[in-house]
């Protein structure tokens, strides 16, 4: 037993070395941390009756839900599809830790593209209008004496898009949204929580780093 | 508003026999007042706008049927509303060319529909009036005539344009609360107030129903502590004084013989100095708890602002004077001529009550695209219950929205309202706590709004009491004037700018300048100085100046080595930061140690160039005051000199604003203490302009103009001007101001200008009632003063028709009577006085007998020198009197007189000898006396 998880140790090191060569802002420890981690939660999924090589749909939003605090469904299904860049429906070692470089610790940059491809829905580029709307949807409440429930969403959504769409298209290219969250940070995440917050963060890089290195 | 339009529709009666309103400037613009009035009535008050006139309102329009739209039943030569009264008529009626309207908010529509033709709709209806309702028997009594419509439609502009409009409730709380402190001697504020009726209308007013209509709520008859009984009449437009109005049922007196003011306390307070003075002082306190109470704080609020909170009222420092005050609430807007940014705000209010976090953060965002600056934004956002959405953000958990809230708060903070509508809802608690945020950009906003909210009183007050200074103290702490940063330190130090700026808000209040203290700020802020940063500067300079008001700051300004930033700042290109560095090297260069750091670390300079940015005036304010209080060392008035700082400064005697003045002249009466100076302020034309300034009202700047006159005057050349322009009668004259300050100080630029002018004795002579004046100051209660003319009647009674003028005022038992004092400087020149008038005729008798010889005899034992000398040289001039020596001898003066023989100065040693001489001499005649009896 011990022989095979010194094998086993042995790999997983060689494997995180291998990927801190191509994951930016983590070092080769925490890599290797975040190999553990994932092979805890892969662990977790196989052992309620699933054998997948990688975290599925089911276990990766239940812990987007639990360890990041991200409960939107529309949101977190996007972060799935987000991580999931080969579109396998599994999110791989590697495409954990790559998410999750972006995910801890990107730059204003990474953010910005990630959180793009996250409202992009239909994947073509662009936030038209329908996205937003389907994205903004339901979070006014307390309509009653009004008609269209999505009134005053509909409206906000013309709002939004009379502020971010700089060249006057309809819809959202990266680079309107881009100019509009360097100009104004707050609207980085401004149809939809999809990154965790700072506390969030510090509580998980203290669990999986520091909780590790000390065992 | 109100008053003038009182005023402008008196002269329109006048005028209206000719039932044509004349074409004047001041008819058009009561027009335009009345069409505006009449425009937003039913908007700022629909109670009213609907109450239906008993008598339609009748005149030729030049509106057709066409014109009108629907609410209205429109026929070919008929047009009705639809709105209608109790019993059935249309609230407005059209039978061309004669339009009936029944209420104010028909008026207001009919206007509308108008457009461009609306002031000449608005004259027709006033004129129209006139011709259906002139009526040949006018009679005052009929209060509901007809007649009386423009009066009351003037009137009604009067009331509700008036911002604060008295009425009969708040009158009444008025009468009450003073009524309360009425009585008790010279401790009350007024003897005694009542009403001139007893009745009162079910309407709270008390004048006949004929004087309601002019606006008169009730009569009052008060008797103050300290003038006549004053006849009051209280209306709606305001509290003024009447004819005399003392019972009720008097048919005149009614009209108005003083100006109206907005309250009874301000008209009591302009005609009784008693009463000012008391309610100034603890009265105040009650009287706004009290009115508070009764919900008509408002005007209240407005007048005693000054003291906005009950126990705080007089804590604070000066400076808060320079402050805003607070201002009453503003109405909200008006519905109809709002911009286009109100409804989109109103809009953006409601989605942010509604939305969740994503949609709120986008609001927010949305809602930082409004320039924020502007005021009807300001104010849209507080009138559609934005800010209360804003401040309970700040309570949620999240930081995002947090930061959206504080960056839309810190900008419309710059108005002044929103401010205080910030603190009335608890906001500034809510900011305080924001303080404490892992986030680094949240606490700076925080800060950042702080320092914009408290720039009044009570909001700083409020930070102190929520625990902000201790706070915002802890966000200084960062390291300041490290070469590299890492992204984080840079964060701090942005952190510390905005501490710093909210702490320089804060630091208005004397008790926030302990607290400041008291959280170790002082240090900080002195790391903080050696930033290279001026946007860290500024504030952090900014603060300290303020706080160098305290002496401890002062103090650790000084040992915490600040001096030596404040002097390298004082060369930044930075007008404002030169100014601040410059206005705390005044404050602190009180202190010797302090003006000796300037000059070593090279500051003298720089503070003279600053003297050449003469037109920023609050600039050159500071670097005078500066060089002002670094020229009380004689050396750093050298170093002055060699950068040419006096001739810049005798340049700035003209065209300078008081508090540039009084700096100047400080600085010249210092710099003239050195004799080459006298001439030279003499030569580049300073004496003129200085003399001139003797006439100036402001006491700060007199004592510094007398100083340096007196300065002047020591020298003759100097002398001959002044005399020449009068210079001795203007010093003299400012005897008669009440600040000691200024008469001690005038007292001794007199005694230079007589010593120095050529016939001083004549010159003082011709004064009249100057002499009495002296003798008079002599029963001052203050030291300095009297040491001060003590100093002058020795110099004025050198001339002996003076001294005989002084003595029969009666100079001599007023000197005798200050002989007990232990002040020594006082001792010193009473005793020149009592040796300089014991040469006029039987004074030395006198003095001896109004019993000043023995307290001068103990006044001898005083160790100080100048004491001894002077006391010496009066014992002597008294030791003429046989009397005085029997006095003498037996106080036992000749001991101490003996040991003074022996001293180093020859004119002690002299006069303490002259004395035994006299007392021994005395013994001999005694004896050669005895022995001349005795051998007869």
């Amino acid at each position: 037993m011990s022989k095979i998880s010194a094998v086993n140790k042995r790999a997983t090191q060689t494997l995180a070395e291998n990927i801190s060569k191509q994951v930016e802002h983590f070092s080769k420890k925490e890599v290797e941390c975040l190999i553990r981690e994932f092979n805890v939660l892969v662990a977790e999924q196989n052992n309620s009756g699933r054998a997948v090589h990688g975290l599925d749909r089911g276990k990766f939003i239940s812990t987007l839900h639990s360890i990041f605090g991200l409960t939107d469904d529309r949101m977190t299904g996007r972060v799935f599809r987000t991580f999931d860049k080969d579109n396998d429906s599994v999110v791989s070692m590697k495409e954990w830790i790559e998410g999750l470089s972006v995910f801890l610790r990107g730059t204003l940059d990474e953010k910005i593209k990630y959180c793009f491809t996250v409202y992009d829905l239909n994947g073509d580029n662009a936030i038209s209008r329908e996205e937003m709307l389907h994205m903004l949807k339901g979070r006014l409440i307390r309509q009653p004496n009004e008609e269209d429930p999505d009134e005053g969403i509909k409206d906000l959504v013309e709002i939004i898009l009379k502020k971010m769409d700089y060249d006057h298209d309809g819809k959202l290219s990266f680079e309107d949204f881009e100019k509009t969250v360097k100009d104004e940070n707050l609207l980085l995440e401004a149809f939809g929580t999809c990154l965790p917050d700072f506390r969030r963060i510090e509580m998980f890089e203290r669990h999986v780093f520091q909780e590790q290195f000390e065992q | 508003m109100g008053i003038s339009l009182t005023r402008a529709a008196q002269w329109t009666m006048v005028s209206s026999s000719t039932a044509k309103l004349a074409s004047t400037p001041m008819n058009e613009s009561l027009l335009k007042e009345i069409l505006h009035f009449v425009e937003h009535f039913s908007s700022q008050h629909p109670q009213e706008a609907e109450h239906v006139f008993e008598e339609p309102l009748q005149w030729s329009t030049t509106l057709v049927p066409s014109d009108f739209k629907t609410d209205y039943d429109i026929s070919d030569s008929d047009v009705q509303s639809h709105e209608r009264d109790s019993e059935g008529h249309p609230l407005l009626q059209l039978s061309p060319p004669t339009v009936y309207v029944r209420s104010f908010s028909q008026l207001s529509k009919l206007l509308h529909l108008a457009d461009d033709k609306k002031l000449a709709e608005v004259r027709a209806c006033l004129e129209g009036k006139f011709e259906s309702n002139l009526h040949p028997k006018q009679s005052n009594h009929q209060h509901s005539s007809i007649t009386h419509r423009l009066n009351v439609f003037v009137l009604l502009v009067t009331v509700y344009s008036h911002p604060i409009m008295l009425n009969p409730k708040a009158v009444k709380n008025e009468v009450e609360i003073l009524q309360m402190f009425c009585g008790g001697g010279d401790k009350g504020l007024l003897k005694s107030l009542r009403y001139t009726s007893d009745f009162q209308f079910s309407n709270g007013y008390r004048a006949p129903l004929w004087r309601q209509v002019q606006g008169d709520i009730c009569y009052l008859v008060i008797e103050p502590c300290d003038t006549e009984t004053l006849y009051i009449t209280c209306s709606t437009a305001g509290s003024f004084l009447n004819g005399g109005i003392k019972q009720e049922g008097e048919e005149n007196g009614y009209e108005r013989t003083s100006d109206a003011y907005e309250d009874l306390v301000t008209l009591l307070k302009s005609r009784s100095p008693h009463f000012a003075d008391k309610i100034n002082q603890t009265y105040r306190v009650l009287i706004v708890c009290l009115i508070k109470k009764a919900e008509v704080a408002l005007v209240y609020f407005r007048k005693t602002s000054a003291g906005a909170l009950p126990g705080e009222l007089f804590s604070e420092s000066s400076t808060e004077s320079e402050e805003e005050e607070e201002q009453p609430y503003r109405h909200p807007e008006t519905n109809t001529d709002l911009p286009s940014e109100y409804w989109q705000i109103q809009k953006l209010v409601k989605y942010l009550k509604d939305g969740d976090q994503i949609v709120t953060v986008d609001t927010l965002c949305a809602m930082m695209d409004f320039n924020l600056m502007q005021e009807s934004c300001q104010m849209a956002i507080q009138d559609t219950g934005g800010l209360k959405v804003l401040l309970n953000l700040l309570d949620t958990d999240e930081h995002k929205c947090k930061i959206g809230s504080l960056k839309i708060l810190r900008t419309i903070s710059h108005n002044s309202q929103i401010r205080r509508v910030i603190v009335d809802m608890k906001g500034v608690q809510s900011i305080v706590k924001i303080l404490d945020s892992p986030v680094k950009e949240l606490k700076a906003l925080a800060a950042e709004t702080i320092a914009n909210v408290a720039k009044f009183r009570r909001a700083r007050r409020n930070v102190r009491l929520y625990g902000g200074i201790n706070k915002l103290v802890s966000l200084l702490d960062c390291l300041p004037n490290f070469a590299s940063l890492t992204p984080s330190q840079e964060e701090d130090i942005e952190v510390a700018c905005c501490g710093a700026l909210a702490l320089w808000s804060c630091s208005r209040s004397t008790k926030n300048k302990k607290a400041i203290r008291k959280a170790g700020g002082i240090p900080l802020l002195g790391r903080l100085l050696k930033s290279p940063l001026q946007k860290m500067l500024i504030p952090v300079v900014g603060t300290l100046q303020e706080c160098a008001s305290e002496e401890s700051y002062r103090n650790d300004i000084q040992t915490l080595g600040m001096i030596k930033d404040l002097v390298r700042n004082l060369s930044s290109d930075n007008d404002e930061l030169q100014m601040h560095c410059a206005s705390a090297i005044f404050k602190c260069a009180e202190d010797k140690q302090t003006r000796d750091l300037v000059r070593k670390y090279k500051g003298l300079q720089p503070l003279v160039s600053l003297l050449h940015k003469a037109d920023n005036k609050q600039l050159l304010a500071a670097a005078t005051g500066a060089i002002w209080k670094c020229s009380i060392s004689q050396e750093n008035v050298t170093k002055f000199q060699e950068y040419k700082a006096l001739e810049i400064l005798v340049n700035l005697l003209t065209d300078q604003p008081e508090e540039v003045l009084v700096n100047v002249v400080g600085a010249l009466g210092e710099f003239a203490q050195i004799p080459a100076n006298k001439a030279a302020i003499r030569e580049f034309g300073g004496i003129k302009p200085l003399v001139k300034l003797l006439t100036s009202p402001n006491q700060a700047l007199l004592v510094n103009v007398t100083k340096a006159v007196g300065a002047c005057a020591t020298n003759k050349d100097n002398m001959v001007i002044i005399d020449q322009l009068d210079g001795i009668r203007l010093v003299w004259s400012l005897l008669k101001t009440p600040s000691a300050d200024v008469q001690s100080s005038a007292a001794w630029a007199l005694c230079a200008c007589i010593e120095n002018a050529e016939d001083a004795g004549e010159t003082a002579r011709s004064l009249i009632g100057g002499f009495q004046l002296i003798v008079k100051l002599l029963s001052s209660t203050n030291n300095e003063v009297l040491a001060s003319i003590c100093a002058a009647i020795c110099k004025i009674a050198k001339d002996e028709e003076n001294l005989a003028i002084l003595t029969d005022f009666g100079v001599v038992p007023s000197l005798a009577k200050l002989t007990n004092t232990t002040h020594d400087r006082l001792r010193h020149h009473l005793a020149d006085a009592i040796a300089q008038c014991c040469m006029w005729g039987s004074n030395r008798a006198s003095f001896g007998e109004a019993g000043a010889v023995a307290p001068l005899v103990r006044n001898l034992k005083s160790k100080e020198g100048s004491v001894q000398r002077s006391t010496a040289m009066a014992l002597y001039q008294l030791s003429r009197n046989p009397n005085n020596c029997i006095t003498m001898h037996e106080k036992e003066v000749v001991q101490p007189l003996i040991h003074m023989m022996g001293s180093d100065d020859e004119e002690l040693q002299e006069a303490a000898a002259g004395c035994v001489r006299s007392i021994r001499l005395l013994y001999m005649a005694n004896r050669n006396a005895e022995l001349f009896t005795f051998r007869n």
